[in-house]
C-alpha cells in the first residue's frame, strides 16, 4: 500500500511494484488560527492550497510551494527547498502527524505546541522517510510571517566570502563560476544587505538558476571527476548534478539501523514497498 | 550491593579504564544516583569516566557481557530524573570528554566532547562572532551532551528552534558496541533522520561521544525590552499579540510578581517591583527590522497597558537576563525547596491556563512563581515548599498533576524542554495512546533491541507490545 500525493517526485528513492495499492491522505485545512502560528491541515492538501490559506494571515510554512504537490507529499520525501540555509530545515516545519501504521492503527507523533519534547521524536524520523514507516494522514506545521521584502542578486563571486559577509541569506547557490544569494526581511535590510552583495560582484536577477537533475551530498562533489553541471546550496550539505555520480556509501551500523527501524515499524513490509530512504 | 575488586564486572570495567576512572566508593554512587530533580532512591553501579569513544565501547561491552543496563549521564542537572539510575546500571559519566575538538568558522560548524559546558562553547566561539544558540537557564553548568539527550530549549529557542535544529550529525556508541555517526556535519546526509530521531530520546538509544553542533553567527542588531504590566493578563496578551502581529522574536520571557520580587531582591536587576508582571522581549538581526519590531512590540505592551523600558546598552541588557537567569537561585531566600514544572501551551492560551495555575496552588495551598518562556507557550511554574513540612509533598505532587492536565486539556504537551525521564513516564498515556507509545517502543527496540540504554525511563511499562525485558523493570519506591 502507498499513499500518492501529486506525483511530482513519485520515483525518488525507488518504484512501487505495479500491484501497489494507492490511496490518497485526506485533504483540506482543518484548524488555522493565526495568533498561534500553526495549522493543520490533511495531508493530501496540495501545497499550494495550503500556501494560499497562509498568505491571507501574512503567513507562511517552510516547506516547497510546487504546483500539483501535497503537504504529505512534500514531507514524506523531506527534500529541503533552496531556502534551508536560512529558514531552517522542512523536517522541522512538522510539529505533529497522524499516520497510519503497518497495523492498520492510527499513531499520533509529537504535539501541537512549537515547542515539544514528550517523548521520542517520531517526527523527523517520519519526514523524509517516503512513507516507509507508517502513511501520513494529517500534519499540524510550525508557520512564520511573510518578509515584507525579497531579491535574488547573482555574479562571479566568491560564495564563502559572501555568506562571511551577510547576516542571514536564505539561500546561498554556487555553480563553480556564478554565485545567487536570495535576501529576505524588512525593506531597508534587504537593501543594505543587497548594496553588500552589490559590492561583492552581485546584480540584482529575476530568480535562481534551474536546478541540475540530482540531489547529491556536498562530498560527493569533492570525492569525484567533476562531469556535467553542478549548483551547490552552500551551507546545507546539499549539491545538485547534471550526470548521476557515485555517492559514498552509508556505513554498516547506519544500514542496520534502517533495516531494524523498517522491520519495527513494518515488519510485513506493506508500506510503500519497493522505496528506500537512503536511495533518495 | 558492595562492589569489589573481583567482582567481575569491576574487573572486566578495570581492563578498559584504569581504576581512579572506574569509581564504586559508596558517595560517589550515591552522588551519581541523583540528579538536580526531586527524585530520589536512584542507585547507581560502577561509574565509569571513559575519555575515548573507544573506552566508553568498552564499558557498554563489559556491561552487556554481565547483563547489566547502561545510564549514559552528563552533568547531570536534568529536572525529569532522565539521569537518575535504576537497579545499580553501569553510569557513564561525560564529564571527562569536555573538549572542543574542532571549530570550521566558514561552515558554521563545530565538533566538541559531550561533557562540555554549554556555556564554555558559546565562550569559545566568541572571538569567531559566532555562537551556539540553545541556551538552557542552566547553561553555566550543563552539558552539550545532556542538551542532546533532553532535546533542552532555552530563552533564545524561539525564533532559532530548540537543540535538534543545531545539531548536525552525533557520534553515538550503540548497545551492540558499535560506533556510529548519525547525521552529517555537512548538513545532509541520504536516508532517515537517525540524527533528529537521537536527539531528545533521553539515553535510552545509546551514549553520544561526540556531537557536530550547527554555530549561529551574532547578530549585528540586538533591541531588549522590558515590560512592566499591572496584571498577569495584560502581560499574557501582549505576549500573545506579538506573535499574532508576525513577530517571531529571538525571546519573549514572563515573570510574575513574586519572582520580580525575589530576584530584584537578590540581584538588583531593576524590575518594577509595583509590577504583576514583567515581560522580557528581545529582538535581533539586522538594523532595519529590529527597530522596527522593537517600536511595534512597545506600541502593542502600551495599548495594553503596559510600560516600557529599552535597553540603552549592552550592560543593561546583561542585566535584565542576570535578572531572568538568576530566578532559580533567587528562591532560595522564600523557601528551601522548589518543584519546577514544565508544560507547554498554544499560544492563544496562555492567559487562561496562567490563571488556572495560580487557582490550582490556591487550592493546595501552596506558593507559586511563574518565570517562562512565553513567546514558545513553556510554562514553569515553580512550586515552593519546605520538605520538612508533613505531607507537603502530595500536595506538590497533586498541584503538579493539576497543572499538567490542565494544559493537556487546552491542547498542550507534557514537556517543552525538560524531557520526561521519570518525572512524567506515568503521564505518557494522558498525551498518548497505546499505539502512540507502541510506535515511540518501536523507535526503542530498532536502535537498542535488549533495551539496555537507560531503562525504566520515558515510556510507561507496558508500553512495549515486545516481551519486557528483566533490565526494563523498574524498582518499588523509586519516587522519593
Amino acid at each position: 500500500m502507498a499513499v500518492v500525493g501529486g506525483r511530482t517526485q513519485w520515483e525518488i528513492g525507488g518504484q512501487c511494484p505495479e500491484e501497489t495499492r494507492l490511496v490518497r491522505a485526506p485533504a483540506g485545512v482543518r484548524g488555522f488560527d493565526p495568533a498561534d502560528m500553526t495549522i493543520r491541515v490533511g495531508a493530501g492538501t496540495p501545497v499550494e492550497e495550503l500556501d494560499a490559506a497562509l498568505a491571507e494571515a501574512g503567513q507562511r510554512a517552510n516547506l516547497p510551494v510546487s504546483p500539483g504537490a501535497t503537504v504529505g507529499g512534500v514531507l514524506a520525501v523531506g527534500r529541503d527547498d533552496l531556502h534551508a540555509l536560512g529558514r531552517g530545515r522542512l523536517r522541522d516545519a512538522l510539529l505533529e502527524v497522524v499516520y497510519v501504521g503497518d497495523d492498520g492503527r492510527l499513531v499520533t507523533a509529537g504535539g501541537p505546541t512549537v515547542k515539544n519534547v514528550s517523548g521520542f521524536d517520531l517526527c523527523r524520523l517520519l519526514a523524509g522517510s517516503l512513507g516507509t514507516l507508517g502513511l501520513l494522514g494529517e500534519v499540524i506545521l510550525r508557520t512564520w510571517p511573510r518578509p515584507a521584502a525579497q531579491q535574488w542578486l547573482a555574479g562571479p563571486c566568491d560564495p564563502v566570502e559572501l555568506r562571511r559577509s551577510m547576516y542571514w541569506p536564505s539561500s546561498i547557490l554556487w555553480d563553480g563560476e556564478i554565485t545567487w544569494v536570495h535576501l529576505e526581511g524588512h525593506e531597508s535590510d534587504v537593501k543594505s544587505e543587497a548594496e553588500l552583495a552589490r559590492s561583492l560582484g552581485c546584480e540584482p536577477t529575476d530568480g535562481p538558476p534551474p536546478l541540475p537533475a540530482y540531489r547529491v551530498p556536498t562530498g560527493a562533489l569533492e570525492a569525484g571527476q567533476p562531469t556535467g553541471s553542478y549548483l551547490v546550496q552552500i551551507g546545507t550539505g546539499m549539491a545538485y548534478v547534471s550526470e548521476p555520480r557515485p555517492i559514498p556509501g552509508p556505513g554498516p551500523a547506519v544500514v542496520t539501523l534502517h533495516q531494524r527501524l523498517k522491520s519495527e515499524f513494518d515488519p510485513r513490509g506493506r508500506l510503500n514497498p519497493g522505496r528506500d530512504p537512503l536511495a533518495a | 550491593m558492595k562492589f569489589r575488586k573481583a567482582d567481575p564486572l569491576m574487573r572486566d570495567l578495570r581492563r578498559v579504564l584504569p581504576s581512579d576512572r572506574v569509581r564504586v566508593a559508596p558517595l560517589e554512587r550515591s552522588i551519581m544516583g541523583r540528579d538536580a530533580s526531586i527524585f530520589e532512591g536512584g542507585r547507581a553501579g560502577p561509574v565509569c569516566f571513559p575519555i575515548s569513544t573507544e573506552e566508553v565501547q568498552g564499558c557498554v561491552d563489559a556491561a552487556r557481557r554481565h547483563g547489566r543496563a547502561v545510564v549514559p549521564r552528563g552533568a547531570g542537572t536534568g529536572l525529569a530524573g532522565g539521569a537518575v539510575p535504576l537497579e545499580e546500571p553501569v553510569v557513564v559519566v561525560a564529564t571527562k570528554m569536555n573538549r572542543l575538538l574542532s571549530v570550521d568558522a566558514d561552515q558554521r560548524v563545530a565538533w566538541v566532547q559531550p561533557g562540555m559546558i554549554n556555556l564554555d562553547l558559546s565562550r569559545a566561539l566568541a572571538p569567531y562572532g559566532l555562537h551556539y544558540a540553545p541556551d538552557p537557564s542552566s547553561q553555566q553548568v550543563c552539558s552539550l551532551g545532556g542538551n542532546v539527550g533532553t532535546n533542552a530549549g532555552g530563552p533564545h529557542c524561539l525564533a532559532l528552534g530548540v537543540t535538534s535544529a543545531h545539531v548536525l550529525a552525533a557520534e553515538v556508541v550503540l548497545m551492540s558496541g558499535e560506533s556510529v555517526v548519525l547525521g552529517d556535519a555537512d548538513g545532509w546526509t541520504p536516508g532517515l533522520d537517525l540524527r533528529g530521531a537521537y536527539v531528545g530520546s533521553e539515553g535510552m538509544l545509546g551514549i553520544t561521544t561526540a556531537i557536530a553542533v550547527r554555530l549561529t553567527r551574532n547578530p549585528p542588531a540586538v533591541e531588549t525590552l522590558l515590560l512592566a504590566f499591572d496584571s498577569v493578563d495584560a502581560a499574557a496578551q501582549t505576549v500573545s499579540a506579538v506573535i499574532a502581529d508576525g513577530i517571531v522574536p529571538a525571546a519573549i520571557e514572563m515573570m510574575d510578581k513574586n519572582i520580580i520580587w525575589a530576584v530584584e531582591n537578590f540581584v538588583g536587576a531593576g524590575f518594577p517591583t509595583d509590577a504583576a508582571a514583567v515581560v522580557i522581549v528581545e529582538v535581533d538581526g539586522l538594523p532595519g527590522g529590529v527597530a522596527a519590531e522593537a517600536d511595534r512590540v512597545a506600541e502593542l505592551a502600551v495599548e495594553r497597558g503596559g510600560s516600557v523600558r529599552r535597553a540603552t546598552d549592552d550592560e543593561e541588557r546583561a542585566l535584565i537576563w542576570k535578572g531572568r537567569k538568576s530566578a532559580f537561585g533567587a528562591i532560595a531566600q522564600i523557601k528551601p525547596n522548589y518543584y519546577l514544572h514544565d508544560t507547554v501551551v498554544p499560544r492563544t492560551r496562555l492567559a487562561e491556563v496562567m490563571n488556572q495555575v495560580y487557582e490550582i496552588v490556591d487550592e493546595h495551598d501552596l506558593q507559586v512563581m511563574n518565570v517562562f518562556h512565553a513567546g514558545d507557550g513553556n510554562l514553569h511554574p515553580l512550586l515552593l515548599y519546605d520538605a520538612r513540612e508533613p505531607g507537603i509533598m502530595e500536595r506538590v505532587h497533586a498541584a503538579g498533576s493539576a497543572i499538567i492536565e490542565a494544559s493537556l486539556a487546552v491542547g498542550g504537551v507534557l514537556s517543552g524542554e525538560h524531557g520526561i525521564g521519570i518525572e512524567k513516564r506515568d503521564f505518557m498515556p494522558l498525551m498518548f495512546s497505546e499505539a502512540d507509545l507502541d510506535a515511540q517502543a518501536r523507535l526503542r527496540r530498532a536502535f537498542d533491541p535488549e533495551e539496555m540504554a537507560n531503562p525504566g525511563k520515558v515510556l510507561p511499562t507496558g508500553a512495549s507490545c515486545a516481551e519486557v525485558n528483566a533490565l526494563g523493570k523498574v524498582p518499588e519506591g523509586v519516587w522519593g
